[in-house]
């Protein structure tokens, strides 16, 4: 019996251990897949081109462009348009439903939101396109509202299920001796809400952050649909923009391989890896600055 | 991107000729999304007709079913531009022989939003506002707003078609390049400054109503001439609209058995009728005396 148990867990162990290796493998293979391919895009346009240039157009009709600063630029500036909407919303949602939602308000309210995460981007981009978009135009006075602010409030609607689900899990796991703590110093709910249980859950807000900014990042359906896509470098959210996830699935489709063109989209891919990647290191890194000593 | 899509739209039955102990013929099909609905049309009636052929009729674009036509994988690519050098060239080293069946004829209609005063554009005019030229619609007789441009993304064959055949050189930038003739008619629809390109089997086939909030421009080939409605049959089968283009149906080398059959049904009169059907017009007496000879069809007596 103690045998069979032994060997039980030996056998666990080593398939969780190999799980846990299997993941890291197949992440090293994708960077280095895109890295490789990538950098084969080099060999034909200088390294300043690419980085610095502020034309996008491989398919000319005369000289091809590969400058993918305007990508760059839309992707930042939709995700942080989407921040700007859903990390208030989203934190202010998540400490409502931890501390304050009485629990009928809460039964209401979470599987709706659960509910949300679960909506296929297609349908985003859609309501998007014939909702929002007419929306905007109205309310600020444009011609359309296939735009960068467009692409921003639907990437924050669904970064939002995810941020107010993690923030909510981190407030409620503050320990309850804090909030006594407070209360017993005479603090009333908003202060001890807002001074203690808030930084006191501060790492795994970021966190919830981040992920959010993770699934902004790399949405691309939703943007694809309703941000326009043109290649002219955007000056604003009211310009339509053209994000590094929506050229990619518009051109690699037709995109000869071997070509410059089919590289560039590989280098693009690897760019957009670096990013995502570097948003997750600085989220350890405050995320382990702001995490509170037992 | 449309190769994202690119589901297999149709593989149909082959349970009659089971059923008949004759073998089966597979058919593939594959390329335009311009092409796909009446290929589609086609296929079927085609399996009514002749139920021991099973075809199978895919899109993702002209450029991704002329790939894979040149790596063996189709026995149709359907296009709705022509072969450009690069890939004649690459067929020939392949050992790859492509010959165009024209099995209908498209035209392009640009539309604008009901509310603008434009009835009619010229072809260099047009040119000029897709290339980014014209800023303002006050240039064109309308108010002083901006033109607002409106177009496919650059694996579709429209976006390709119109470059070479009205612009002569690049979108203007700010072209918002749309994921599909819907999404173009859908915009413009609630953009009274746009203006984009659709192919007008997607503007006739609605039960020949036109979609909401939605005008047709008639287009002219210069200042002076007359200004034609892409709306109307006659003014394309009689070659005064000035934007049309073949539907090509590429094939390799001679063919015989079912496909060959199959493309005398898809240019004879029955299939001439469902490509009408669709929205499509009708291919000249001479277009179909050469689909003949690129077919291999020994000339009658006559």
């Amino acid at each position: 019996m103690r045998v069979s148990a032994h060997r039980a867990d030996r056998v666990a162990s080593v398939l969780f251990h190999f799980a846990g290796w299997m993941s890291v493998a197949i992440l090293a293979g994708i960077f280095i897949m895109l890295l490789l391919n990538g950098a084969l895009v080099f060999a034909q346009i200088t390294p300043l081109e690419f980085f610095w240039g502020f034309q996008w157009n491989p398919a000319a009709f005369e000289t091809p462009h590969f400058g993918i600063l305007p990508l760059v630029f839309s992707t930042l500036l939709v995700t942080f348009g989407a921040m700007l909407i859903a990390v208030p919303l989203g934190v202010a949602t998540a400490a409502y439903l931890a501390e304050v939602a009485p629990v009928g308000v809460y039964r209401l309210f979470k599987p709706f939101i659960e509910l949300f995460a679960g909506v296929p981007s297609v349908a985003v981009g859609f309501i998007g396109i014939t909702v929002l978009a007419p929306a905007i135009a109205r309310i600020f006075g444009l011609n359309n509202g296939l735009n960068a602010l467009n692409g921003s409030i639907l990437l924050a609607l669904m970064a939002l299920p995810t941020i107010i689900t993690v923030a909510e899990e981190a407030i409620r796991s503050v320990p309850d001796t804090f909030r006594e703590a407070s209360y017993a110093l005479g603090a009333n709910r908003r202060t001890t809400l807002w001074r203690v249980t808030l930084p006191a859950a501060m790492s795994g807000i970021l966190a919830s952050i981040m992920l959010g900014l993770g699934r902004a990042l790399g949405e691309t359906m939703t943007v694809l649909m309703a941000t326009g896509n043109a290649s002219a470098f955007p000056n604003g959210f009211f310009d339509p923009v053209r994000t590094m996830t929506a050229t990619i699935a518009i051109e690699l489709g037709e995109t000869a391989q071997g070509s410059t063109h089919y590289y560039a989209l590989f280098a693009v891919g690897a760019v957009l890896f670096g990013i995502s990647m570097l948003v997750n290191i600085l989220s350890e890194r405050i995320a382990r600055r702001y995490r509170y000593k037992r | 991107m449309r190769s994202f899509f690119s589901f297999v739209i149709l593989i149909l039955n082959c349970w009659a000729c089971h059923r008949g102990g004759h073998s089966v013929e597979n058919i593939h099909i594959k390329g335009s999304d311009t092409e796909v609905n009446v290929a589609l049309s086609l296929a079927e009636r085609f399996m009514e007709k002749a139920p021991q052929v099973s075809i199978a009729v895919t899109g993702g674009g002209s450029g991704t079913g002329i790939a894979a036509l040149l790596s063996h994988k189709t026995d149709i690519a359907n296009a709705s531009r022509p072969m450009k050098p690069a890939e004649l060239e690459l067929a020939e080293s392949r050992g790859i022989h492509p010959r165009p069946i024209v099995f209908g004829m498209d035209a392009l209609a640009v539309i604008v939003h009901e509310k603008n005063p434009l009835d009619s554009i010229t072809i260099p005019d047009l040119g000029r506002v897709f290339r980014g030229e014209i800023g303002s619609w006050a240039v064109l007789g309308g108010p002083d707003v901006p033109v607002s441009l409106y177009g496919r993304q650059s694996n579709s064959g429209t976006f390709l078609f119109l470059r070479e055949k009205i612009l002569h050189a690049d979108y203007a930038p700010a072209l918002k390049q749309m994921n599909g003739t819907a999404q173009i008619v859908e915009a413009i629809a609630h953009d009274p400054a746009g203006i984009g390109y659709v192919g007008i089997g997607y503007l006739s086939q609605a039960e020949k109503t036109l979609p909401e909030h939605i005008k047709v421009l008639r287009i002219s080939r210069d200042s002076g001439q007359t200004a034609y409605s892409p709306l109307v049959g006659t003014h394309i089968q009689e070659g005064n609209y000035p934007i049309i283009r073949p539907l090509y149906q590429y094939i390799n080398g001679s063919p015989n058995g079912q496909l060959h059959d199959y493309l005398m049904f898809t240019i004879g009169a029955e299939g001439q009728s469902i490509v009408k059907a669709n929205g499509y017009y009708p291919i000249s007496k001479e277009q179909y005396m050469e689909n003949l000879q690129l077919l291999d069809v020994k000339m009658a007596a006559n």
